[in-house]
């Protein structure tokens, strides 16, 4: 009775110590999962979600403190890829947060900009270049198209415009057969 | 005799070949205006070196390469830049692209050309003219031919005059006529590439190419074989020349290159000859001019020349109710006539609803498997179309979708009538598009993590240059208290100290200010002050009186 209680004793240390040494050994560095939310979200940056940014809303998915339909970038097909991903029922966007937009960029009317550096400091992507009293500009390539530049300025010169169809965004579209009247 | 490969699928329709090929090549008029789009090849666009009202002579470079896989650009003829802006081009988006509009002078005036001699040109110098003569693939990718020409280990040149789609006959035509240069053409790219083999391959309905070449490549190099081909659309893919003439097949995701064999257009290879031994930059083409017309041929047109213009030279139908540029199998159906002939423009078909009658209404796929017999790529057609019709676009991937070469083979056999390569272009520019995104959202997200540390960098040198200048004003405190008492002075002391020098501080700072004031001013400035209160009071008196 007690050899017995002693070997299973025994046992369970030994497999408890094999255990608590892998789990020091392997350790996984951040949470996969939220690396995994955080690649599907587009990273505007945009805090439209309520969090600061889109790792944070990740993690913030990843808690089960947010909802999957709060990233009004992502649009539709973002929240279809995170239904997907945690195996949640798909639910459409949520109002609250905003509408999905077509993609834009912030433009900014250089002969009304004042150089007042306000939205430098608000863009999350770096991709106005300015300094105090000089003319400030966008870097399209760059800009996600988070509008937040858009509410600090004072002079009201920045505009968020859709990025026109060019021949390197064009795309094929769905076959759908035309409905004609017969004859 | 070589022994020939088969290559699976593949179908045989009709021909439509001996319309165009009856009445010799002609060349085109002159336009009243040329439009030449900026952008002819895949990759970057070059840059544009003439304005708005500049001269230019015939085969001048109007726009020169940068990096990327740009190639030159040339004016067609002399003439005058009336104008840089964007045109409608020859897109099935029918969008516009930035085209530049030069009104010919009629004199044809040739700039200076430089002919080289291949024999004595280093291989550097001479891609380096391929590329300023602006040469790209002329069977319709539009490759520039420069990058092609730079292949090391090449073992087989072939030379593509396969020409397998229905009514185009323009290789037919410059085969027959032009047999020297291309001969000429493919032996320059055989030296540069360090081939051992050159053959050229062509389809065995076109017994008078196979002939005027045969004798071409007798007359240059006994070496050369010209290897008639059995008649099977798509022959001519460059996939299924390769693997009809060497049995080499090329697996997904490699080019031919890998295998020791690269494959140029006839075309192209005529192109070559042209740009290296005469100099001349490629500025015109043969473009079939067939279907629905009075007098299909095959012209030699400049590029830039607009297609209605080219089209009337033919006199089409009256029944005609759309034009498709390239082939009926792979062309498109052209969104506005005003488009310019480009580079890879290849033939121009007036459709009928008799010669094409309109597609009859897609019926469900039964999954009958005639599209996977078909598939020259051996994919699996109707499950690709499948995936792609319900948007599953990591399926189609799967199933290897960007093997498909878009063929129209599937679609051709299919008894349901199913437009099967529009779904498998859809899919495809969707993935693509998809991969766009996630490339600027990794990159969005990059540089929002260096702006975080940037942040968390800049504050954290803040708090060290504040804590360092605390310390240092401590220092100094201690010091002149330690020179003022003996003893040390305690914590409090130190706050009063630091509270008493601040306030000294701010006083100095407000005693100028109090210059200003009234009533420390001297005797002199206050009799000032008087002296032009009364001019004031004088000239408002005046003004009032006036009014």
């Amino acid at each position: 009775m007690i050899t017995a209680l002693l070997v299973m004793a025994l046992g369970a240390v030994l497999l408890g110590a094999a255990l608590g040494y892998a789990a020091v050994k392997f350790r996984v560095e951040g949470d996969p999962l939220v690396e995994k939310i955080d690649g599907i979200l587009p990273q505007t940056q945009c805090g439209q979600c309520g969090y600061p940014g889109c790792r944070p809303y990740a993690q913030a998915i990843a808690n089960g403190d947010a909802d999957i339909n709060c990233c009004p970038p992502g649009g539709e097909d973002g929240i279809r890829k995170l239904a997907d991903l945690l195996g949640r029922e798909f639910k459409p966007l949520s109002g609250e947060h905003g509408v999905e937009k077509p993609k834009s960029v912030a433009v900014i009317d250089e002969n009304v900009c004042i150089g007042c550096t306000l939205c430098l400091q608000a863009c999350p992507v770096d991709a106005i270049v300015g300094a105090a009293k000089q003319m400030h500009t966008v870097i399209a390539p760059q800009c996600t198209g988070c509008e937040l530049c858009v509410a600090p300025c004072p002079v009201d010169c920045i505009a968020m415009v859709p990025i026109a169809e060019s021949m390197d965004s064009w795309k094929w579209k769905y076959p759908v057969i035309e409905i004609r009247k017969a004859a | 005799m070589r022994r020939l490969f088969g290559f699976w699928g593949g179908i045989k329709p009709d021909s439509h070949k001996n319309e165009s090929t009856r009445l010799p090549v002609a060349k085109a008029p002159l336009p009243s205006l040329l439009t030449v789009p900026l952008r002819q090849n895949a990759g970057a666009s070059p840059r544009i070196m003439v304005k708005a009202g500049d001269p230019v002579l015939k085969g001048q470079m109007i726009a020169a390469p940068e990096d990327g896989l740009s190639v030159a650009l040339h004016a067609p003829t002399s003439g005058h830049v009336r104008a840089i802006e964007a045109r409608a081009i020859a897109h099935p988006s029918g969008l516009a692209g930035i085209c530049a509009i030069i009104e010919p002078d009629g004199a044809e005036r040739w700039v200076e050309l430089e002919p080289l001699d291949a024999a004595r040109t280093s291989p550097e110098q001479l891609r380096r003219r391929l590329r300023e003569a602006g040469l790209v693939g002329m069977g319709g990718a539009a490759f520039p031919s420069y990058v092609k020409a730079g292949g090391t280990a090449i073992d087989t040149l072939i030379i593509n005059g396969a020409e397998c789609e229905p009514w185009i006959t323009c290789d037919d035509m410059l085969m027959r006529t032009r047999g020297e240069d291309i001969v000429g053409g493919a032996i320059m790219l055989r030296e540069l590439l360090g081939a051992r083999k050159l053959l050229i391959g062509i389809e065995d309905n076109k017994p008078e190419a196979i002939a005027a070449m045969r004798a071409a490549a007798t007359r240059a190099d006994p070496g050369l074989e010209v290897v008639a081909v059995p008649t099977r659309y798509p022959a001519g893919g460059e996939k299924q020349l390769i693997r009809v003439l060497t049995g080499l097949e090329i697996p997904y995701g490699k080019l031919p290159s890998h295998f020791g064999v690269q494959c140029f257009n006839v075309g192209t290879a005529a192109a070559v000859h042209r740009a290296v031994s005469r100099g001349k930059p490629l500025i015109s083409r043969l473009v079939t001019l067939t279907g629905n017309v009075a007098e299909p041929r095959n012209y030699e047109v400049a590029i830039g020349m607009p297609v209605n213009e080219l089209i009337a030279l033919a006199h089409p139908q009256a029944d005609t109710d759309r034009y498709l540029m390239g082939g009926p199998m792979m062309g498109f159906a052209l969104p506005d006539l005003a488009v310019p002939v480009v580079k890879a423009t290849n033939c121009i078909i007036a459709a009928s609803p008799t010669l094409f009658p309109a597609p009859t209404p897609e019926m469900p796929c039964i999954r009958c498997g005639a599209c996977a017999q078909a598939c020259p790529a051996e994919l699996a057609p109707y499950e690709l179309y499948w995936f792609a019709r319900s948007q599953n676009l990591g399926k189609c991937q799967e199933y290897h979708l960007f093997d498909c070469i878009e063929c129209g083979c599937c679609a051709f056999v299919c008894p349901s009538r199913i437009r099967l390569v529009d779904y498998y272009r859809y899919a495809k520019s969707s993935i693509r598009a998809r991969e766009k995104d996630k490339l600027a959202a990794d990159h969005a997200r990059e540089r929002y993590e260096f702006r975080l540390a940037r942040e968390e960098r800049e504050k954290q040198d803040k708090a060290a240059k504040l804590a360092a200048k605390a310390a240092e004003t401590k220092a100094k405190l201690a010091r002149a208290s330690a020179g003022d008492e003996s003893a040390p002075a305690s914590e409090s002391d130190d706050k009063k100290a630091l509270i008493e020098a601040a306030m000294a501080k701010a006083r100095e700072q407000t005693t100028p200010a109090l210059n200003t004031d009234v009533h420390r001013m001297t005797a002199e400035q206050q009799a000032q002050v008087t002296v032009a209160e009364a001019r004031h009071a004088a000239a408002t008196a005046t003004a009032a009186k006036d009014t």
